[in-house]
């Protein structure tokens, strides 16, 4: 890799050895992808992924306590991914107790480390901190630092900004430098598409289904998809909330870093087929195939026809729209079920900035009287441990089935059952 | 004995048993019990890999195309190696994902009392050939014996 003379400085320890190995780590990782090169970061704030405090990780706290002593901090602000508890949301007593006392034991400890490094505020823990409210929104053709695969392949595809699937620490360690290696999802060529989607359905495809079928087939591949721009209309706030979703499934179920939807997304709609590599392959998804892929998922409830104990909805947090739509969905449903309480114990999860605007309106004490409790948490970190393993929980996030044992439905499926208790045949 | 030439990633020299997934790795998936409930085996805990669920990882060959998962993959697999709780080799058929390129480069440059010799691009043939329980011999230029 060519370094510039300051790059090459920071290298060689003018600014201390801590940093030095920073650049030494982002220049080894940038070689192994064949960059020539370190650019700017140009984005005003940064994302990372870790947010939690778990007893586990302790060499990573150990690691930041190194890199604070040395000031070798954050040159941007940045936001981190959702807290992993939230004392709002349902939990027995065991599993209070091994949260507190035996997973998370070091969360307190970890947020006052990340102030130190340069988190925006306490309340900057979101998986979506490109939502309007909570202000981390980069432009098209920003470069970005950023981690958390839900967040950077919105940032690349909703967004148009330039940003890699990086992992946690590389995320962090980008932004101490102030430069990330020029490869892949940051460059022209790496955003060309090598699939070409086909969308033949008889309806607007479920976004997380699509998503999970698009991400299971092209993998870490860029697809161009062809046929959604008739069922989404235009880059409004609906369709944005229909591709957040879409998109971490796609970023789950396979690496998918960027997308393009023709007549949508930012790139696809200035440059259209251009954004085509030569020999991309096709992909045609109809109601056959997305039936195919829901089928396919493993049910690993330890009883499969148990009945769920808990709904989790938001991974990745809800946007405001979001909360509303389900907001009247749910108050509707409960109308005709002839009900006043949801029938399963149901969690809505989204930003704090955004749960403060939805507070303000009739919706939010409407929803709290139906028994729905809305919290900041994060849902897989609620569920990454082996008491939710037997734990019946059902979501319509197709993240949260691949990363846990809970079991995914379609929005539709979901509704009926927090309103009825069951599903129609 | 079959031999098979990939690119260094982590350089080292070692001799383990293979264990082979033919599917994705999920990082943070299969390293939780290690990380969180003092598993030294590192056991697999991961559901949705059949081939790994319920394994020891610790001390083997780790044969697989590619990780998946959650963006902590990188910070996951350094904190394994920081436990001593890493596999003895990590061996890819595929060049690499830049989560498992992460976590690599990090116990590489960061640790420095672990070796964890990882190798890319090892081709589909390597894959199809390794099986569990295979001896597998890690060379430092990035030779990789099986049998």
């Amino acid at each position: 890799m060519k370094l510039t003379p300051e790059q090459q400085r920071i290298l060689e320890g003018t600014k201390g050895k801590t940093i030095a190995k920073v650049m030494e780590t982002l220049v080894r990782y940038g070689e192994l992808f064949g960059a020539e090169s370190m650019v700017e970061i140009t984005s005003k704030y940064n994302h990372l992924v870790t947010s939690f405090g778990l007893k586990g990780l302790a060499s990573i706290y150990t690691l930041f306590d190194q890199l604070i002593e040395e000031g070798a901090v954050s040159k941007q602000q940045f936001s981190v991914d959702p807290r992993p508890m939230d004392p709002n949301v349902p939990s027995s007593l065991l599993q209070k107790l091994v949260f507190k006392k035996l997973m998370y034991t070091k969360q307190e400890e970890y947020e006052r480390q990340l102030e130190q490094l340069g988190i925006l505020n306490d309340k900057a823990y979101t998986c979506t901190c490109y939502m309007d409210e909570v202000g981390n929104t980069p432009k098209q053709g920003e470069i970005l630092s950023w981690s958390e695969s839900s967040a950077v392949v919105y940032a690349n595809s909703v967004l148009g900004a330039r940003c890699n699937r990086n992992s946690g620490i590389i995320d962090l360690m980008g932004s101490i430098v102030g430069y990330v290696p020029n490869f892949g999802l940051l460059t022209d060529q790496g955003r060309k598409a090598k699939w070409i989607i086909e969308i033949r359905t008889s309806k607007k495809p479920e976004a997380q289904l699509l998503g999970s079928a698009i991400g299971m087939k092209v993998m870490e591949d860029v697809p161009y998809i062809i046929g959604l721009d008739k069922w989404l209309g235009t880059l409004d706030d609906q369709t944005k909330t229909y591709l957040k979703d879409f998109g971490a499934a796609t970023a789950s179920n396979g690496a998918v870093g960027l997308y393009h939807v023709e007549g949508i997304t930012p790139e696809a709609a200035q440059q259209g087929r251009a954004l085509l590599a030569e020999d991309a392959k096709t992909y045609a998804i109809d109601d056959a195939e997305l039936q195919r892929v829901y089928d396919s998922y493993p049910v690993i409830w330890k009883k499969q026809d148990a009945k769920p104990k808990l709904c989790f909805m938001g991974c990745p947090h809800m946007s405001y729209e979001q909360l509303i739509t389900w907001s009247r969905r749910i108050l509707k449903g409960l109308k005709e079920a002839k009900r006043t309480k949801v029938a399963i114990p149901t969690v809505f999860t989204a930003a704090p900035q955004v749960i403060a605007r939805f507070n303000e309106t009739k919706y939010s004490k409407a929803l709290k009287k139906t028994g729905v409790i809305v919290s900041y948490i994060c849902p897989l970190m609620y569920m990454n441990n082996p008491l939710c393993g037997s734990m019946p929980v059902i979501t319509s996030s197709n993240k949260l089935r691949t990363y846990t044992s809970a079991r995914y439905y379609t929005d539709e499926e979901i509704l009926q059952q927090i309103t009825t208790g069951g599903i129609k045949a | 004995m079959k031999t098979f030439k990939g690119r260094v990633v982590s350089p080292g020299k070692v001799k383990a048993i293979a264990l082979v997934s033919h599917g994705g790795l999920n990082t943070l998936a299969s390293f939780q019990k290690a990380l969180q409930f003092g598993d030294k085996n590192a056991t697999c805990g991961d559901q949705n890999n059949a081939e790994l669920y319920g394994k020891q990882m610790a001390g083997k060959a780790l044969c697989l195309p590619r990780t998946i998962g959650s963006t902590t993959g990188g910070l996951v697999l350094y904190c394994a190696c920081s436990m001593h709780r890493q596999p003895a080799c990590m061996l890819f058929s595929e060049p690499i994902d830049s989560l498992a390129a992460a976590g690599a480069i990090l116990a590489d440059v960061w640790l420095e009392d672990v070796t964890m010799p990882v190798i890319d691009s090892l081709g589909e043939e390597f894959l199809n050939y390794v099986k569990d329980g295979m001896q597998v011999y890690v060379g430092e230029d990035g030779t990789v014996r099986i049998g």
